[in-house]
């Protein structure tokens, strides 16, 4: 008799559901001569609904499935349920975008669908090899996706962009692993600890470590890895751009958090320098590059970097109160900036004609709501009160001086003053100026009123009641360490 | 030294072999030359004119299908080999797998992927 491992299906159920419910958008869309988009939406929003159901076990768990390869805690909990919102609001407001043109790309769901139930086995994985093939589902996915518009050149050498550099920090990630796997015999994380903390390895371990950082940062977006960014950011249908900057960069860092706590938690003195300095780069270039766009989807792809560099302000300030306070940044950045995208979304109009900056003047005079929801996610992702991104920015530099990183505080609120001149001014051009000539009427589809309405509800009352949120962030990271 | 007899021998056979497969079907074979089969083989292409030529790419559509299809094969036969053992959770696992799959042919399918026109 062959032993077959004790398969528990009930811990990646979530995932489970995702994928069947983007295997049902790809087999029914085909044979749904129209509306398919429409369809494949409501059958998308169901999967991550039930999704979002059958997640709420997870949160009483601590135990391992499959072997020890996946770990069912509240960590996995929390980040699942993060990802589930972001593809959520995606969902939403995507649908007015996939049917402007005429084409019914309903295969964009599916894609959709499957690169979370890739991030959702990231995030749970406890073991380098199953972390890989969730990064590649969700990477390949998201490869297509953001080369999906068949009218647009731009969106074609996005995809591209991103295939070729992805595939270059997936390799240097594998590399990395391989270093480890010399060292410790094993890729799960509590092997590789267990090793590490015997103080064997030495100078290998450290390449192990370093190849997996680089890999990380790329998937994170954080200086000097950054390149692809704003290229891809620009091109990629704006929905998935909020998608991808909110969701890939939850996840990654997600996985970033506990592979090296978990796993590379010996090595924290070696590691800890290097993202004190890759913060450092991150915060300053992402936002000082951000201050002179003239597009808003560039301009938000430098915020995207920037607002990497603050979650690594929150590894470095490590353990329990750097790591919950990523958490916490990271659901206020996902209402913030899928809200933001939404409204660029909206305002881009058909085939994304109006993404610069001066197309948003004179919007709160034509569309007072709008302006004012847009001024929310600035200010939010701006880090003014009462918003989440406050509260966000306050805990994780909160954690960092309580760890001792002053200077790195300071560094991170001086660049974020900085910031506040770029999402300024685009509030300023909503209130202050005159557009030269009326452009044409925006036409709100209800999916989008509601997408942008739950961000701004979000936005501002996480950030006005923060408490259960910080305390559900604090509670889900306990079983890290 | 004595190991690398047999080596010696396979190297002597396969010499052997591929020599005889030549020389029998240069002495025995009826020639018939056209001028379509005097040219080099460049996959069904033309070989000789403008590299910079466009060309279809339709193959690699069935040749990713080919890749799937192998996949699936190559986790097919061990499956086969130790099916008495795994009993009926094997059977359903690999139901699964074979699901998933064939809602990957209908989308090509459906998509028009296996018309060549």
């Amino acid at each position: 008799m062959i032993p077959i491992p004790e398969v528990d299906l009930g811990g990646i159920l979530p995932a489970l559901v995702l994928c069947v419910g983007g295997l049902i958008v790809m087999v029914a869309g085909s044979f749904i001569p129209k509306r398919a988009v429409a369809f494949s939406a409501i059958v998308s929003l169901v999967a991550v609904l039930v999704a979002f159901a059958v997640n709420s076990p997870l949160r009483m768990m601590n135990r391992q499935a499959f072997s020890g390869l996946i770990s069912l805690d509240p960590y996995s909990w929390f980040c699942n349920v993060l990802l589930l919102i972001a593809a959520g609001i995606t969902v939403l407001t995507s649908v007015r975008y996939l049917t402007d043109d005429g084409q019914e790309l309903y295969e964009y769901f599916a894609l959709l669908l499957f690169a979370t139930a890739g991030m959702m086995f990231m995030v749970s994985a406890n073991h380098i090899l199953v972390i890989f093939i969730g990064l590649e589902t969700l990477s390949i996915s998201v490869y297509v996706l953001a080369g999906l518009m068949p009218t647009s050149p731009k969106s074609r050498e996005a995809g591209l962009k991103y295939l070729i550099l992805g595939g270059f920090s997936s390799a240097i990630f594998l590399y990395g692993a391989a270093f480890l796997y010399g060292v410790a015999g094993s890729l799960s994380l509590p092997a590789i600890a267990k090793v590490l903390q015997t103080g064997a390895g030495g100078k290998t371990a450290l390449v192990g470590m370093g190849l997996l950082l680089v890999g990380f940062s790329f998937k994170v977006a954080a200086v000097p890895f950054h390149m692809w960014t704003p290229d891809v950011y620009e091109g990629a249908p704006t929905p998935l751009t909020g998608y991808m900057s909110v969701a890939v960069k939850a996840a990654a860092f997600a996985v970033f958090v506990r592979v090296f706590f978990a796993a590379l938690g010996p090595l924290q003195v070696d590691w800890t320098q290097i993202l004190w300095v890759l913060a450092v780069l991150t915060m300053v270039l992402g936002n000082v590059a951000a201050l002179v766009q003239n597009n808003i989807k560039r301009m938000l792809a430098y915020s995207s970097i920037a607002h990497a560099g603050y979650l690594i302000v929150g590894m470095v300030a490590g353990k329990e109160a750097g790591t919950s306070a990523m958490l916490y940044y990271l659901l206020a950045y996902t209402f913030t900036n899928l809200g933001a995208f939404g409204v660029v979304a909206l305002v881009g109009r058909k085939g994304e004609a109006n993404v610069m900056l001066d197309d948003y003047r004179g919007l709160a005079a034509s569309n007072p709501v709008l302006a004012l929801a847009m001024s929310i996610f600035l200010f939010s992702l701006a880090g003014i009160p009462p918003t989440a991104g406050f509260m966000g920015k306050f805990t994780i530099f909160y954690a960092a001086v309580k760890a001792g990183y002053i200077w790195l505080v300071i560094i991170g609120v001086l660049t974020s003053a900085v910031s506040v001149f770029y999402y300024f001014r685009v509030v300023m051009k909503m209130y202050m100026e005159v557009p030269e000539k009326t452009p044409a009427a925006l036409q709100f589809g209800p999916a989008m009123i509601l997408a942008l309405g739950i961000a701004a509800v979000g936005v501002m009352y996480i950030g006005i009641f923060p408490t259960t949120y910080l305390d559900l962030a604090t509670e889900s990271v306990k079983t890290l360490f | 030294m004595n190991g690398y007899l047999p080596i010696l021998f396979i190297f002597l056979v396969a010499t052997f072999i591929g020599a005889a497969i030549i020389v029998l079907s240069t002495l025995l074979s009826r020639k018939n030359w056209t001028p379509i089969k005097l040219m080099p083989y460049e996959c069904g292409m033309d070989p000789i004119g403008s590299a910079r030529r466009r060309f279809p790419v339709r193959f690699f559509v069935i040749g990713m299908l080919f890749i799937v299809f192998d996949i699936e094969l190559i986790f097919l036969f061990p499956w086969a080999t130790i099916y008495d053992k795994l009993m009926i959770f094997g059977f359903v696992e690999m139901l699964i797998f074979v699901l998933v799959l064939l809602v990957g042919l209908v989308y090509v399918w459906k998509k028009g992927a296996l018309e060549w026109q």
